[in-house]
């Protein structure tokens, strides 16, 4: 354990020796802000809630994500630094919890950044801020899920262009999981028990739920699980071909 | 003590490694000579365990890498290839960094930070990001945090390789002065550097040994080691020839195409150059151009290999 909180503080306190993390948080609330009022019709709807703001969360994170992701285990690729870290007496674990949890807690700190819109509804009027925490709880699960998975696929090449490119496609794929684009596909030829599991691999439905205030348990066990997945995923890779 | 046993790596259908065994206890300075993909690299990657042999087993200190990796790797300062660090951060926290990973707490992260700087001469580039620093610089970063924790065994791939001559010589100066109680191995392509620094060379080839000997017994088998190439002004090279062929430092004096002659020393590891040098002054001659040749590596893997090398 001690060996994870030194990882990840290494790492954390690394995006903030380059322009990344503050480009990042720039960006994210640049555009989270603007989906929420022009997108969301924040005003618009005269309620005092911040369901626009949530709704663009899995859009939103579907680019940024990967662009934090990239860098995890592609960057120690290409540096030949995997070497220096996989041989120092720490287990493969240690270093990838430190690395996924720095990045989780990265774009946690991006997402306590919207805090004023959190501010401007409670001024506007009277929110259910219950919900809100829960949402907020449940953006951050479903970034986790995400980054996790990038994790994943960044140990897979040096090149953190690739990574970002196959992130994106993964978790489009598991935004989109729930929706008749994908469900109609399968309609028809696959067994309902299995189409009901590719639905419910959705992070989508999992995050509306969510998103709406109600944080469900299996949600949180759903999150979980993925991440759990993925990073599980990330260490068999990194086994598989860590000196490539 | 490291103990490697059968230790054999194959990618796909090429095998890299090819049933290496070797021992090697405190105080030996081991180095690994061979050409590109010759399995140095992947040698030192399984012993540091970053990667895991096809088979064969290797013990560091006692402990088994593959079954008590963390045990086996905190005895161990790993200098990887091309010395590779997080190059965003500065000297000062990329080492307290390897000093809390390596197991020290409270003050002594300082003391361990303190004492390796001042072994490997970083203290006037602490403060400044590593990716700003020269070549030279880079690379004792990366033997310092090799040597952070005071290892007891030190495996160092290429520890020279792009340095200049003066750098070259305070690494090797800082390997000599660590080895009396250390295990070391480092692997390079100069032969020179074998007879600087290590009690015992091993020549490496399509992953086999090939050659397990004495830096010394290396350079006998290297022909036209400290061998001279001259000419003097004035002074025609069958004469030349013939004084130098009077030396008793010179063995063999041969004519060069175009001019001058070579002469190889009489013994092996004799060097002829001081009493050429002698003789010139003694002549009044001037040399038009003079130049001293180290054995090459390329030769003493023919004659090792019998000319087999592809």
């Amino acid at each position: 354990m001690k060996n994870v909180t030194i990882i990840l503080n290494r790492e954390f306190a690394s995006y903030f020796t380059t322009p990344v993390a503050y480009v990042f948080i720039l960006v994210f609330l640049v555009l989270s802000s603007a989906f929420t009022f022009y997108l969301g019709q924040f005003y618009e709807r005269g309620q005092a809630d911040l369901l626009p703001f949530f709704n663009f969360h899995p859009w939103l994170y579907l680019f940024l994500v990967p662009s934090v992701s990239m860098r995890l285990w592609s960057e120690e690729r290409a540096s030949g630094s995997i070497e220096l870290l996989l041989t120092l007496p720490i287990t493969l674990w240690d270093a990838i919890l430190g690395k996924f949890l720095a990045a989780w807690l990265f774009t946690g700190l991006s997402l306590l950044g919207t805090f004023p819109l959190w501010l401007s509804v409670n001024y506007l009027g009277e929110p259910d801020n219950g919900a809100i925490a829960a949402s907020y709880v449940g953006s951050w699960f479903m970034a986790g899920a995400f980054l996790a998975v990038g994790c994943c696929l960044s140990a897979l090449t040096k090149s953190q262009i690739v990574a970002f490119i196959l992130t994106g496609t993964v978790c489009l794929m598991l935004v989109l999981a729930g929706f008749p684009l994908v469900l109609n596909f399968f309609q028809g030829w696959v067994p309902a028990l299995i189409l009901d599991l590719i639905a419910g691999l959705s992070i989508i439905a999992h995050f509306m739920a969510i998103s709406k205030g109600v944080l469900a348990l299996t949600d949180v066990i759903y999150f979980a699980a993925m991440i759990g997945l993925w990073l599980t995923l990330t260490r068999l890779v990194l086994q598989a071909k860590s000196a490539d | 003590m490291i103990e490697v046993q059968n230790l054999t790596k194959q990618f796909g259908s090429t095998t890299v490694v090819n049933d290496l065994s070797f021992e090697l206890g405190p105080g030996s300075v081991l180095g690994f000579l061979g050409p590109n993909g010759a399995g140095k690299s992947t040698t030192m990657k399984m012993i540091t365990g970053f990667l895991t042999p096809s088979s064969g087993s290797v013990h560091i200190q006692g402990y088994d890498i593959s079954s008590h990796r963390q045990a086996a790797q905190a005895e161990m300062g790993y200098l990887p290839e091309g010395a590779p660090s997080y190059e965003e951060m500065t000297v000062a926290a990329f080492l307290k960094f390897i000093a809390k990973v390596r197991g020290a707490r409270g003050a002594l992260i300082q003391q361990w930070v303190d004492r390796v700087t001042d072994t490997v001469s970083l203290r006037g580039v602490l403060h400044q990001r590593i990716e700003t620093l020269s070549k030279g610089y880079k690379r004792r970063v990366g033997l310092a945090q090799a040597l952070i924790h005071d290892p007891s065994i030190l495996i160092l791939d290429e520890p020279t390789d792009g340095l200049d001559p003066n750098q070259k010589h305070q690494v090797r100066q800082m390997i000599l002065d660590l080895s009396d109680q250390k295990i070391v191995i480092i692997s390079t392509h100069i032969l020179e550097e074998v007879s600087a620094v290590c009690s015992r060379a091993m020549i490496i080839n399509a992953g086999k040994i090939v050659l397990d000997d004495t830096p010394e017994g290396l350079c006998q088998r290297a022909e036209g080691h400290l061998s001279v190439s001259l000419r003097i002004n004035g002074v025609g090279d069958e004469a030349l020839s013939q004084a130098c062929s009077a030396l008793p430092q010179c063995g063999r004096v041969a004519l060069i195409d175009g001019g001058g002659v070579l002469i190889y020393p009489a013994e092996a590891l004799g060097d002829p150059l001081a009493a050429l040098q002698e003789m010139m002054k003694a002549n009044h001659w001037q040399a038009e151009w003079i130049q001293q040749h180290e054995g090459q590596l390329d030769e003493l893997f023919r004659n090792a290999t019998g000319g087999r090398l592809q």
